[in-house]
């Protein structure tokens, strides 16, 4: 049942990217900045987890997961080794994630060749 | 007087241009896909912690964007996720598989200029700044949390 809601509650962030598109003509680049603010400021102020909650991958596969992995990753690691846990944290919990979109990224760019030329 | 009426001529011109996305379909098309894909992210994360259950739900969520961002990337590659892109719009950008769609689109478009630079230095054009702005602000938000 829980489908519903992660359905729901994912359409609608993707949804509030496409009305940024339309009213203000951004460009992916700032749509995903800005996503990630979002998701480090929910975690900040202790929000995102009451969502990510029941919202479960609705919010946590938009990029605001990945904003509050990040400030999630630097307070966590700041209570466990106060300021060194501030640079080290963030990037920490969403190492994962960069890494795998970089080496999948580097694979498939020598792998395949430009479409949109063709 | 005379570059006043071109730079004019261009402008219209370009409006004239500009794709026209009708606001009421591309936001249903973006809610739908945006939708399908995080649905697809949490049927992925329930089969991870149905087949290893002893797998802790941190883990279990860092399995699953991987695996996201490698179906994503790979959809990139075959040149099917730009389609995808052209009907969701905005439900295509926001999922971490616009992400690693962002990384790996300009990737193989600037293959042609070698691997240092055109592969290694283009894939940031996009994901670089996402970077930045996510190292900086939670820098910021531990450094904060430090002293409350």
């Amino acid at each position: 049942m829980y489908y519903l809601w992660v359905f729901l509650i994912g359409g609608l962030v993707c949804m509030l990217g496409q009305v940024l598109i339309i009213y203000t003509n951004i460009t992916s680049a700032r749509i995903l900045v800005t996503f990630v603010l979002i998701g480090v400021l929910l975690e900040a102020f202790g929000i995102f987890d009451p969502i990510s909650e029941f919202a479960k991958a609705g919010i946590n596969v938009p990029i605001i997961g990945f904003g509050a992995s990040l400030a999630k990753g630097a307070i966590g690691a700041v209570r466990a080794r106060g300021i060194v846990g501030a640079f080290t944290g963030g990037l920490e919990a969403t190492a994962g994630g960069i890494a795998a979109a970089v080496l999948f990224a580097f694979i498939f760019a020598l792998i395949f060749k430009s479409k949109t030329k063709s | 007087m005379e570059e006043k009426k071109r730079n004019e001529a261009y402008n219209n011109y370009v409006k004239a241009k500009i794709p026209k996305t009708r606001p009421w379909p591309s936001l249903f098309n973006s809610f739908l896909v945006g939708g399908i894909i995080c649905t697809i992210g949490q049927g992925i994360n329930d089969l991870i912690m149905l087949w290893f259950p002893n797998l802790a739900e941190q883990t279990a969520w860092g399995y699953t964007l991987v695996i996201l961002v490698f179906i994503a990337s790979f959809l990139t590659g075959i040149g099917v996720y730009d389609k995808i892109g052209k009907f969701a719009g905005g439900g295509s950008i926001v999922p971490i598989t616009g992400f690693s769609n962002s990384i790996t689109s300009p990737a193989i478009e600037f293959k042609h200029e070698g691997i240092i630079y055109g592969i290694c230095v283009k894939m940031f054009t996009i994901a670089g700044p996402v970077i930045v702005a996510g190292i900086v602000s939670s820098i910021i938000v531990g450094l904060v949390y430090l002293f409350i």
